[in-house]
């Protein structure tokens, strides 16, 4: 293989794997929202689907819980980082706060919400632990409390997940902000920390945060795994709604289900414009409340409330992962025990070959995506550094860009597109579908380590006599180990929590860790639920756990590299 | 299913070529061995997929054939996708190779020449069926003619928890009196789930004087005055429901976990030894028990059908005469398993076969044959299609 | 001239703007020290030697070593060896690795513990082969560098202000050993510095940047 010709080709590639799908996906929505579907005999244009489409008695109340629940679960979480980093970044409550988050954020989205169910619920476990005692019942209240109307569940349980997300990149981001002087000079002026800090800080840092709460934004608007666990029912979100159009026995819903997957594509777009809007709105503001030069006489008691928030949001999926555990092993529980009657392992028996089929599954994919993307971005990497190729701020947009179109608005079209032209589903197809999504994420987990890599290393290889290839894996791979199976376990995490690509186009036939538990959902067997979920967890924390553990064994000579 | 079934008229019929000799059995196990089955069946009851699992691992010992179960939320589902491939021409290797199936989907499947066949009373195992006692060749009142072999007798039953209700109701309206006297602690599965439906027809069934007009086809004419008296039940009922009717749960199984959370006190259940499989499994209190109706209630056969376009047609029967053996039947009716009941007869059984089935223990909460009573038959499929649906306009888009 | 370091004509720019231009012999064992300010373009001109020129900077002229012009071989074939102000050890490997990095791979695989442990002799670190690079001192990672270059058999030695990171004890003794070393095997040398009394210990000609 002429390597010269071969690793400039690779960013090329990488761009073509992760944006080919997502336009694919697109084209194929695009034709039957207008009419066209050959397979089931239909040919546009035509407005019809669209007419179908707001036909829909649910339509305005799931468009409207879309928007609601996408637009407070992104601005809750950005408020609760935003002011925690604020009011105490460097100190020991932070770094704790910043040390029990970080292993969240490998627990997937359909297990935290799992666990928030079994906790919150009128029947869940804070219930059962203050009743009879504080609350005088001996039967669950009758609350909606889980799928209520207004989606505050489902809110609640993005919120939880995105707090860790966005805090570990507001620390990524802060680490070039150079916070700790402008914290000084701040303070030293009489500012109280939180002004202080959203008046110097905050603005050099969203600047860098800004694709990341995009995403975070697009992701809640269209989500379908959580809002299925813990979202309304009567109509539920639009997501879940496009998903139900899809897997309608009669092919000519699916028509609609594009219709929907536009309008979802629309929403996006919308919310993120009126987002851009209010950004230019609140600096508008921000700088009338800097030029009035307010001290911040409430800081105190912002700061307090946030890292209260915070705390609640990470103890909430920790006492959620707790109570999977519990019911994994509960005899019989009933209402209003706060523990079961008795243990067993009758549950871990009856499920566990089905979990380990799935999770064989899982992690056959998983590795496979994590694998092909970690190649790639080590290629493009390696391409932009030996051929001096440069990646502008542009390229970080189309990093970003499959995970901010919508999953619903391009995966059923690209089902749909599969259909037409007679290709078979499977875990093939999965696998691309997969790597779409998990590539922005590796390379993201690896660029700037890669990058921050010391050049004069590779120039001193080189002179004594390395060839490119030799500095590569004999130099420059292993000194950044620990950085590359991080990534490796980022992509892996990524893709084993990834729901609607298995489903929609795996065509049934592919089973993950994830798609049982979330088929559960509806079963309320709790017991397979919490073993699902908490296999679910592992196979995405166990990588992590590597990365942590193998450098440190493998490097457990050598100083240099224990800090890496 | 409207949509389904002027598709299906469309379509110029398929003759379903018997392109190998079910009356020929050691071809059929011969060619089966090595062939992959891909099983679409209802995916929502842990019990059942367990069951699922077993068979799998015997059919894979015995026969060499691998099971796959295929998960469905909706055996309509696996219907369109027959229906879809033929469309692309996929005549040969469908994804498909057996569906468990009932009722209007196999209707539709049947007459749109979906299906291979006929082939199930060519199976060596059909000699024990019970042909004469159970309403094994006919679906919902549409005959088999051998294009579907049946593996489970299924009837309805109502659970109930002792602690908090202690005696059985007798019928409908008792039912009713109670929800009302005891506000939210009753609710059924949202339709249209299977069993969501079937609570309506079984509240039809029970609420008409004569209900053998739900034999006939549903029609215009006939639909508004026999179905009044069930919509002017459900307007005394729902207010009374759990959550006042503004959610339901959304599978049989999903009642289970209300009970023992103490949210409700009574569920419908197709199984009738669901409740001791579910004590055994910890998911129920010992304390719950079933009951039948005073005037009986619904049952019915649950089927396997093989799509025409099978690629394991040899492996899919295979696994529907294993289905029928007494070893499997003797393990689906062991309550602490599944509790289903089985299509056999004992009377053609042989000795050791048959001190199998009575050594059975039913189960605590599982009634015995005698005290599951009368079985009602199923109304014929275009009642239940019309119901569900006028149900869902009434019901289901709540608020 | 047939032995040692040519630069014909090397003019550096940035954007346009003139950076450097250097032309210069240095013969066998010989030193030119490059001086000037910092940011004057002193490391770029080593970049450019070593072949590894960012590519924001546009170069002209060539580079001679032994008779051949060397202006566009691949990096890893111009057998010119760098020091940096860092020692730089590879922190995965083992000192000996370290030095058994630039060996040149005709070597059988018998003879490279001797020849490594020879480096070490040579610079007063017997037995230290084994030893992760991490736990040497200041002054014994930059005899490990050095001995590393020297190791890969170089036909030139460039030095980056090799000695600026030590403090003025070593600073000396490491001077003298690296000089030392070239001149014995008859290395042309090019140094750049800020540093006065580098220049005048290395005692060959000065080109001053940026005047």
């Amino acid at each position: 293989m002429n390597r010269r010709r071969f690793l400039p080709v690779l960013p090329i590639l990488t761009l073509l794997v992760m944006l080919g799908p997502v336009v694919a996906g697109l084209w194929g929505t695009l034709l039957p929202a207008f009419g066209h579907l050959p397979a089931v005999g239909l040919t546009g244009p035509s407005l019809d689907p669209f007419r179908d489409l707001f036909g829909w008695g649910g339509l305005p109340r799931a468009v409207m819980l879309s928007m609601s629940t996408g637009l407070l679960a992104t601005s809750v979480s950005l408020l609760i980082v935003m002011l925690v980093t604020a009011g105490w970044y460097g100190t020991r409550p932070f770094r704790a706060l910043e040390r029990l988050l970080s292993p969240l954020l490998s627990v997937p989205h359909a297990a935290a919400a799992f666990g928030l169910a079994f906790l919150i619920a009128p029947s869940g476990w804070l219930s059962r632990l203050v009743s009879p005692g504080l609350t005088g019942w001996d039967r669950p209240p009758d609350l909606l409390i889980v799928q209520d109307s207004w989606g505050l569940t489902m809110t609640a349980g993005l919120i939880v997940k995105e707090v860790p997300f966005l805090l570990l990149i507001t620390l990524a981001a802060l680490g070039q902000a150079d916070a700790q002087r402008s914290m000084t000079i701040s303070q030293a002026l009489g500012y109280g920390r939180v002004t202080g800090w959203l008046k110097t800080v905050f603005p050099r840092v969203y600047a860098q945060i800004r694709p990341p709460v995009y995403v975070v934004l697009a992701y809640a608007m269209s989500v379908v795994d959580v809002a299925v666990i813990l979202g309304p029912t009567t109509p539920p979100p639009l997501s879940v709604q496009i998903v139900k159009w899809m897997s309608d026995p009669d092919l000519a819903m699916r028509l609609e289900a594009a219709a929907g997957a536009l309008l979802q594509l629309g929403l996006v777009v919308g919310a993120l414009a009126a987002w851009r809007l209010a950004e230019i709105l609140v600096a508008r503001l921000g700088r009338y409340w800097i030029a009035r030069g307010s001290r911040g006489r409430f800081d105190l008691i912002v700061a307090q409330g946030a890292l209260i928030a915070g705390g609640v949001s990470a103890i909430l999926v920790v006492l959620g992962l707790l109570v999977l555990a519990i019911w994994s092993f509960a005899g019989f529980w009933g209402f209003p025990s706060a523990f079961p009657d008795g243990f067993t392992l009758h549950n871990w028996m009856r499920f566990g070959p089905g979990t380990l089929r799935a999770l064989g599954e899982t992690a056959l994919i998983a590795f496979t995506v994590a694998g092909a993307a970690l190649f790639l971005t080590i290629g493009c990497l390696e391409a932009e550094y030996r051929h001096g190729l440069a990646f502008s701020q542009g390229a970080v947009w189309l990093l970003y860009l499959p995970l901010l179109i919508p999953q619903t608005a391009f995966l059923p079209g690209l089902q749909t597109l599969m259909l037409s032209i007679g290709a078979d589903v499977g875990r093939g197809p999965v696998m691309l579908a997969h790597l779409v999504f998990v590539l922005p994420y590796v390379f993201l987990s690896l660029a700037d380590p890669y990058r921050a890599w010391d050049v004069r290393m590779g120039t001193i290889a080189a002179a004594l006599g390395a060839r490119p290839d030799r500095v590569l894996w004999q130099v420059r791979l292993p000194m950044l180990l620990r950085p590359v199976l991080t990534a490796l376990a980022v992509g892996f995490a990524v893709s084993v929590g990834q729901y609607l690509p298995t489903l929609l186009i795996g065509g049934g036939r592919v089973a993950t860790l994830t798609t049982e538990a979330v088929a559960l959902a509806s079963g309320g067997d709790r017991r397979a639920i919490a073993v699902y979920g908490l296999m679910q967890t592992g196979a995405a924390l166990v990588p992590f756990a590597l990365a942590l553990l193998l450098p440190a064994l493998v490097w457990r000579n050598r100083k240099g590299l224990r800090h890496g | 299913m409207k949509h389904l079934a002027v598709l299906a008229a469309l379509l110029a019929p398929v003759p379903a070529l018997a392109d190998i000799d079910p009356g020929n059995w050691e071809a059929v196990t011969a060619e089966a061995e090595g062939q992959t089955v891909f099983w679409n069946a209802w995916g929502g009851s842990t019990t059942t997929n367990d069951f699922i699992a077993w068979v799998g691992r015997r059919v894979m010992e015995d026969y060499g054939v691998t099971l796959e179960h295929v998960k469905l939320t909706d055996t309509a589902d696996a219907v369109t996708r027959v229906l879809s491939e033929r469309q692309a021409g996929e005549d040969t290797d469908g994804a498909i190779d057996m569906i468990w199936i009932n009722g209007a989907n196999f209707a539709a499947m049947k007459d749109a020449g979906l299906l291979f066949g006929p082939y199930a009373e060519q199976l060596p195992n059909w000699d024990f069926v019970d042909v004469e006692g159970k309403t094994v060749q006919s679906d919902f009142t549409v005959p088999t003619e051998g294009f579907e072999s049946p593996w489970a007798m299924a009837q309805v039953v109502f659970i109930h928890d002792t602690a908090d209700l202690a005696e059985p109701l007798g019928s409908m309206q008792a039912i009713a009196d109670w929800s009302a006297a005891n506000p939210g602690r009753f609710t059924y599965p949202q339709p249209p789930d299977f069993l969501g439906t079937t609570f309506l027809k079984q509240a039809l069934v029970d609420l008409l004087e004569d209900p053998s007009v739900l034999s006939a086809p549903a029609t215009d004419d006939t639909y508004d005055a026999v179905t009044a008296p069930l919509w002017a039940f459900l307007e005394e009922l729902t207010p009374t429901l759990w959550r006042e009717g503004r959610a339901y749960p959304a599978t049989g199984p999903a009642q289970l976990q209300l009970i023992a959370d103490g949210e409700v006190d009574l569920a419908i259940s197709f199984s009738p030894g669901e409740a001791t499989a579910a004590i055994a499994n910890n998911q129920l209190p010992p304390t719950v028990r079933t009951f039948v109706l005073d005037k009986g209630t619904i049952g019915n056969a649950s089927f396997v059908a093989i799509p025409y376009n099978s690629g394991s047609k040899a492996g899919a029967m295979v696994v529907a005469n294993f289905l029928m053996s007494p070893e499997a039947q003797v393990r689906a009716q062991n309550p602490e398993i599944l509790g289903y009941g089985t299509v056999l007869d004992m009377e053609a059984l042989s000795a050791e076969d048959r001190a199998a089935f009575d050594a059975l223990e039913l189960g605590v909460a599982t009634l015995s044959p005698a005290a599951l009573g009368a079985v009602r038959a199923e109304p014929h499929p275009s009642w239940m299609t019309r119901i569900a649906d006028d149900w869902m306009q009434r019901y289901g888009v709540s608020e | 001239m047939d032995k040692g370091l040519s630069l014909k004509g090397v003019t550096i720019s940035s954007g346009g703007a003139p950076l450097l231009s250097v032309s210069h012999d240095i013969g066998s064992g010989e030193v030119l020290t490059v001086m000037g300010p910092s940011g004057v373009g002193k490391s770029t001109l080593l970049a450019f030697i070593t072949g590894t020129l960012a590519p924001d900077f546009r170069a002209e002229g060539e580079v001679w070593l032994d008779g051949h012009n060397i202006s566009d071989i691949a990096p890893h074939q111009r057998r010119v060896g760098i020091l940096f102000q860092d020692d730089l050890l590879f922190p995965h490997l083992s000192v000996g690795a370290n030095l058994a990095f630039g060996l040149r791979p005709g070597e059988s695989a018998a003879e490279r513990p001797g020849k490594i442990n020879e480096a070490l002799d040579e610079v007063g670190l017997s037995g230290f082969a084994d030893r992760d690079p991490a736990t040497l001192s200041g002054g014994q990672k930059a005899r490990v560098a050095l001995m590393r270059m020297l190791l890969s058999e170089p036909c030139a030695l460039l030095l980056d202000e090799p000695f600026s990171r030590l403090d003025a004890a070593r600073r000396a003794q490491v001077r003298d050993m690296v000089f030392d070393r070239a001149r014995a095997r008859e290395l042309p040398v090019l140094l750049v510095t800020h540093d006065a009394d580098d220049a005048q210990a290395a005692g060959g000609a000065i080109v001053t940047l940026g005047g």
